[in-house]
């Protein structure tokens, strides 16, 4: 009796943060300025990315480098369906339609690396997002003969709400395979993959799935975020930054909580914003070094 | 209504390709074999350099290309700011990157793999070191010299091959290359020191027990990888443009090269490394922005088909 009320008085607990901080979310934008709800959708996108990352690679130990990948097929998708000529389809659609295509690449790329283990995984993924940027890049500067892709603006505050609609329905994904069998079952193939098979998880469609569905969120969140840039093209979209910053947010914030990828990115998403712009080497130089001292100091953070 | 034109049109320029194909005259045969060979003569070096640190020392060093840029780089500051002959500059940049990789190792991959739980944790750890170590080394290299292309011409007299004219330079780059490499194999499958590589290459937990210095034989193949990426850099800069950026290039034709011939192999680096040149100098030919194109699907294609490369041992 004891400890079922005190679960569901912490579950309460949790439940009123959740909803605390999801009011600050969406009141945000009243009382801020323009600038700043930019800051915080650059934040919340780190953060979609960092919990999407974890929900693969997090609990199966597989390290995906196809974050940036997935990425900019999701802005490329927005590029194509939401031009500066004129959207094709509405926002919500593109945005869907974005996550969709990631979606539909990380079962691909799941079925074909079935066999591979550890670090030829990471190598894969790694070259599947460089593959693209230089399939663009291709495509861009030899075929279309004309660099970039403009788009059909939105506003700040629309890609701000677009985000946080995707954050809690990454974040409600995220907690809801946590809890289930199948976040589980993710979390046996993590701490010994031959033992979960024996025991009777199916290892390959598990992996497939989860790799696909957090595809989906990370297409989606490029897919939103690239109307408010205006611009696509190949450096934008496949910066490999992408794939690197969720793996070192989530170190840094922790894996084994929810909450630690999530305060991983914020702290981190904002130290760049301050840095970037006014030391762009030096910022870079120092995130090299914050990143090594990271993983020898703080391996489980 | 455009894109269609847009895929016309590309289907129009494979069909030209193709005609080019068929009419390639002797010239540029020969010229897309020397160029190859030529090439492949760094990408056997800078693979042969990666074999040793991810063969050996189980690093996945994404930075070795930047090492690469770095000592280009260096050989380019010498020879306009001091008129030191490029060939000279080995020897001041090997020692001094063979130094530099050994105490790379030393501080940051020795902690690593001694607080590592497991080696498949030490691996993911260590390539994401590596991907900091890449940082660091390119934004100094920005800080230094800035991100404007540059380069300097030394010996470009040209050598008539079957007709067809190359620089000087890159003839001896193509010595140099080959050069080392054989030097290089002797060392390894020869000397004592050697013989501890390949200890410590088969399984460093017993190389351990029989009484190798672990913890100064894995530093050495890191340090020996840093030499080799060193010399590959200088002759680099003996015939080509150089920028901040074109470490990533040569670390995945690295990776490319050791996946090729198989992880830990140096014969399988060194012919890899002229079969990747020629595969290179091929596409090049016809369509010079597809040759990252062609090396990366061939990365991916050879990760599902042989992941243990083509002449490794399963």
């Amino acid at each position: 009796m004891d400890i079922s009320k005190f679960t569901s008085k912490k579950f309460l607990l949790s439940a009123g943060f959740a909803l605390a901080i999801l009011i600050f979310l969406a009141s945000f934008p009243i009382y801020s300025s323009n600038s700043e709800v930019g800051v915080l959708t650059t934040i919340l996108m780190y953060v979609i990315l960092t919990v999407s990352w974890v929900m693969f690679s997090g609990s199966t130990g597989y390290m995906s480098l196809a974050v940036a990948g997935f990425f900019g097929l999701g802005m490329y998708a927005a590029a194509f369906l939401y031009p500066r000529t004129g959207p094709l389809l509405p926002l919500p659609v593109v945005v869907i339609v974005g996550g969709l295509v990631s979606l539909v690449f990380g079962l691909i790329i799941g079925l074909v690396t079935l066999r591979l283990k550890g670090m030829y995984f990471a190598i894969f993924t790694f070259g599947f997002s460089v593959l693209l940027y230089y399939l663009f890049l291709f495509y861009e500067l030899q075929i279309r003969g004309v660099r970039g892709l403009r788009l059909t603006s939105i506003t700040n505050q629309t890609a701000y709400y677009i985000v946080v609609v995707v954050l809690v329905l990454t974040l409600l994904a995220a907690y809801l395979i946590r809890r289930s069998r199948f976040g589980l079952a993710l979390q046996s193939i993590g701490e010994n993959e031959d033992a979960a098979a024996h025991m009777g998880v199916n290892t390959t469609t598990m992996k497939v799935i989860s790799f696909a569905i957090s595809a989906f969120f990370i297409g989606a969140t490029g897919a939103a975020l690239a109307p408010k840039w205006q611009y696509v093209d190949f450096t934008v979209a496949f910066n490999m930054l992408y794939s690197f910053m969720p793996v070192l947010m989530a170190i840094f914030g922790g894996m084994r909580e929810l909450y630690g990828p999530v305060i991983g990115a914020a702290i981190f998403a904002y130290a760049e914003r301050a840095l970037r712009l006014r030391f762009p080497y030096q910022y870079m130089l120092s995130f090299g070094i914050a990143l090594i001292l990271i993983i020898i100091y703080l391996p489980g953070a | 209504m455009r894109r269609g034109k847009v895929f016309l049109g590309s289907l129009l320029l494979c069909a030209a390709k193709y005609k080019e194909v068929k009419a390639m005259s002797r010239e540029a045969v020969v010229w897309v074999i020397v160029s190859g060979i030529l090439n492949g003569g760094i990408y056997a070096l800078a693979a042969m350099g990666l074999s040793m640190q991810y063969g050996v020392a189980r690093v996945l060093n994404l930075s070795h290309g930047e090492f690469i840029m770095f000592a280009a780089w260096l050989t380019f500051t010498f020879f306009t700011g001091f008129q030191i002959n490029p060939l000279l500059s080995i020897a001041i940049i090997a020692p001094g990157f063979l130094l530099i990789g050994f105490l790379i190792h030393r501080t940051l991959f020795t902690t690593l793999r001694k607080r590592a739980p497991s080696p498949a944790a030490f691996e993911a750890n260590s390539l994401l070191v590596a991907f900091g170590l890449m940082f660091i080394v390119q934004n100094i290299a920005l800080l230094i010299w800035r991100g404007m292309p540059r380069g300097y011409t030394w010996l470009t007299r040209g050598v008539e091959i079957l007709g067809v004219s190359f620089s000087l330079s890159r003839l001896i780059a193509l010595g140099v290359a080959v050069a080392l490499a054989v030097v290089f194999y002797v060392f390894v499958t020869r000397s004592r020191v050697g013989k501890a590589i390949r200890a410590a290459a088969q399984d460093p937990a017993t190389a351990g027990l029989m009484g190798i210095n672990i913890n100064r034989v894995l530093p050495l193949c890191f340090g020996l990888g840093a030499l080799l990426a060193g010399i590959a850099g200088v002759l680099v800069s003996m015939f080509s443009s150089l920028s901040t950026s074109m470490g990533m290039g040569y670390t995945v034709i690295a990776l490319i090269v050791v996946a090729l011939g198989g992880l830990g192999s140096i014969p399988g680096s060194f012919i890899g490394g002229f079969i990747l040149g020629l595969i290179g100098s091929l596409v090049g030919q016809f369509q010079s922005s597809l040759i990252m194109v062609a090396f990366y699907a061939l990365l991916m294609i050879l990760l599902l088909a042989r992941p243990r490369g083509l002449l490794g041992k399963a």
